[in-house]
């Protein structure tokens, strides 16, 4: 190879014809994955305003090709207009998504704090338990993640019988849970790894007890990675339907089988099965969209050295 | 018994800090090993609390056991007093580590409850599957459960369908290559130097936050529809005159598949995303400076670099499709003829049209034993790769 003076604008030497040519295909690239990402959101969206004959004869544009109509909306009871009269429907829905609710966030918090601490002592203390040291205690918790839902699910079904735990949220949430925590003690170990080990030095020495330490210093700086792994689980606990299928039936139904379960007599509603779906995926796309930043986090933990 | 050990800088420094305070005053000092100089009617507090607990949860167990095989009238009428009675003794058990072992014990509180709850939620359940797999359970036949031996595990063997579900899932897993560079093109895509980056990053992030369940009903079952849907009118303008999505084996597996692909290459796009920006700007440099093609950049530089990485995400990702489920339960429940389904729907079918909770329980227990196996191996073989390569 000759010997060149180069600098660093090598990448510029190119042709301008090369450079555009690279440039429309990133975009386009990157326009058309945008495209496929947001079609079927939009699709889900424009649905719920649309009338039978809209759907049947595949419309696409709101207001060229169809008029917007509630009609998806009202069948739920959460038309403009209809949003002050009783429904059934509505309480019906409202009782889902608090369900959903309540089993998300409950599940993600509970496997925030035990997970949290496990992860915190599995990082800064030595454990002897028997043969089981740390590294065996971490792998114990970690493999987890591979146990699939299956397994569980009709032990499960006959133990919570058994304890009156079937259809109850709080046998959605403990199996939640337990779903959740190898990724949140994934998370939080990663965290607690990159925290300098001195400023606990210096909280003990100036007489704090270990759990003081524990939440007037590390607490407040691991924050950010509490909130990473919540997010992250809360996504997994909302969008869960095996188990939620398996072990609800009528208190405790999660949103997730409530849209599994529109099939009417005559066929499928779409304008309202549409409206259920916009509404059971848009509290956690609005998450997505605000708190990207710690999902990415949540995701990349560990991955990355 | 439980013995934790703490080696650690934290404790050094700290034990320094005590000798020196217990020159100072013996009776506030800080005992150089806890362990020690705890007062005895503490520890002995602490072991009466354990042994009083123990003793409770044992008694509750036995007194539920004889009431249930009717052999006593005094009991409850579920087992729910016993979870009671285990969270009880979790805390004395809490209490004794701290009563008895002063701040080791404290330490030993931070592993506790999720120890607890894990072994709780996990072993016995598994065990208990264990024992469900050798019965004949039917919950729609009266004769209730009764033990058989291997028979579900020879029934099982000879099962065409559950044979059929493996091969769908090795299929399944072999999809996870062509998501993985559909996932690495995207995440070079994002790394490249372009404007309004985050706008293309939280749009392509969005599948992963989308319910399955709706996805398979606003995109499998009306976007993907024979006769109104915008893809099958777009695969007639392309050319394939009869898009039925659904209707026969092969379409229908490749259908699921680019569905669960559509919803879970933003997490591997991420973490390749994030392995890309992690990488040194002066290792690329320096290929650029040695002339080296874009082309020769990637294969040689960028993506042995990202190995490690990619291993992960591979690996992560084809646990979580393992699990696959919920797409092929709501779009397709297995059909046609059982070409989709999945081990875990074909599972959820055995249990909820069938009843059959023995027999579905047994295909359960083997498949966790094939894929604990399974991934196992693929770490071995994982960690030997990225090795070999770096």
């Amino acid at each position: 190879m000759s010997v060149q003076t180069t600098d660093y604008t090598v990448s510029e030497i190119r042709s301008p014809a090369a450079f555009i040519t690279s440039r429309v295909f990133i975009y386009g690239a990157l326009v058309f994955w945008a495209f496929v990402c947001l079609f079927p959101i939009y699709w889900t969206i424009t649905t719920s305003f649309k009338s039978a004959v809209d759907v049947t004869q595949g419309h696409l544009i709101p207001f060229v090709d169809f008029t917007p109509d509630w009609k998806g909306w009202r069948s739920l009871g959460l038309s403009p207009d209809s949003i002050f009269q009783t429904s059934t429907v509505r309480d019906e829905f409202l009782k889902r998504f608090m369900n959903s609710v309540i089993t998300s966030v409950g599940a993600s918090a509970l496997a925030i704090i035990i997970g949290s601490l496990a992860a915190y002592g599995l990082v800064r203390y030595r454990y002897k338990f028997a043969w089981f040291r740390n590294e065996d205690i971490s792998f114990f918790f970690l493999s987890q993640l591979i146990l699939p839902p299956v397994v569980l699910a009709l032990p499960f079904l006959v133990l919570y019988r058994e304890v009156a735990l079937l259809d109850t949220r709080i046998g959605l949430v403990l199996l939640y849970t337990l779903m959740v925590l190898p990724i949140v003690i994934w998370i939080m170990r990663d965290q607690f790894n990159s925290i300098p080990v001195e400023l606990e030095e210096a909280a003990l020495v100036d007489g704090l007890s270990i759990w003081g330490a524990f939440f007037r210093i590390v607490m407040p700086i691991a924050l950010p990675g509490m909130v990473a792994a919540f997010i992250l689980a809360m996504v997994l606990c909302w969008n869960e339907y095996f188990f939620a299928a398996l072990l609800t039936s009528t208190d405790a139904k999660t949103i997730p089988v409530m849209v599994a379960s529109q099939t009417g007599s005559q066929g499928i509603n779409w304008w309202s099965m549409a409206a259920l779906a916009t509404a059971a995926i848009a509290p956690l796309a609005i998450i997505g969209i605000a708190l990207e930043r710690y999902l990415i986090m949540g995701m990349t933990a560990g991955s990355v050295k | 018994m439980q013995r934790f050990s703490v080696r650690n800088c934290v404790k050094k420094k700290r034990e320094e800090a005590r000798s020196v305070a217990e020159q100072t005053s013996t009776a506030n000092a800080w005992p150089a090993n806890p362990a020690d100089l705890i007062p005895q009617g503490r520890k002995r507090l602490g072991w009466s609390l354990l042994a009083v607990a123990s003793l409770a949860l044992l008694a509750i167990i036995v007194v539920q056991i004889l009431y249930k095989t009717e052999m006593s009238t005094v009991g409850f009428d579920t087992w729910r007093p016993v979870i009671y009675a285990y969270i009880l003794w979790g805390a004395a058990l809490g209490a004794w580590q701290v009563l008895t072992r002063g701040e080791d014990g404290q330490r030993a509180l931070f592993l506790l409850p999720a120890l607890l709850f894990t072994i709780a939620m996990v072993i016995f359940p598994t065990l208990f599957g264990f024992y469900i797999a050798l019965t004949d359970w039917n919950l729609s036949s009266f004769a209730g459960r009764r033990f058989n031996g291997l028979d579900n595990f020879w029934q099982m063997l000879a099962d065409p369908y559950y044979r059929n579900a493996l091969f769908n899932m090795v299929l399944y897993v072999l999809a996870v290559l062509v998501e993985y560079v559909i996932a690495f093109g995207l995440a070079l895509l994002l790394n490249a130097q372009i404007s309004a980056r985050k706008f293309f990053r939280v749009v392509f992030l969005l599948p992963l936050m989308l319910s399955p369940v709706a996805v398979s009903w606003m995109v499998g079952k009306s976007l993907m529809e024979y006769r109104f849907g915008p893809a099958a009118t777009l695969a007639r303008h392309l050319g394939w005159d009869n898009p039925a999505f659904f209707s026969d084996p092969i379409t229908a597996r490749i259908s699921i598949m680019m569905l669960d692909a559509w919803t879970f290459i933003p997490f591997m796009m991420i973490m390749l995303l994030a392995g890309l920006q992690a990488m040194s700007r002066e290792v690329l440099e320096a290929a650029r400076v040695d002339g080296a093609t874009a082309w020769q950049t990637f294969w040689q530089v960028t993506f042995p670099l990202m190995l490690p990485v990619s291993v992960t995400a591979v690996i992560l990702r084809i646990i979580f499709k393992l699990k696959l489920a919920d797409i092929i339960i709501t779009l397709t429940s297995g059909g046609p003829g059982g070409a989709t389904d999945s081990v875990s729907s074909f599972i959820y079918r055995e249990y909820r049209d069938r009843s059959n909770v023995g027999y579905g329980t047994m295909l359960a227990m083997a498949y966790l034993i094939i894929i604990v196996v399974f991934v196992t191996w693929l770490l071995k073989v994982a960690s030997r790769f990225v090795r070999n390569v770096n």
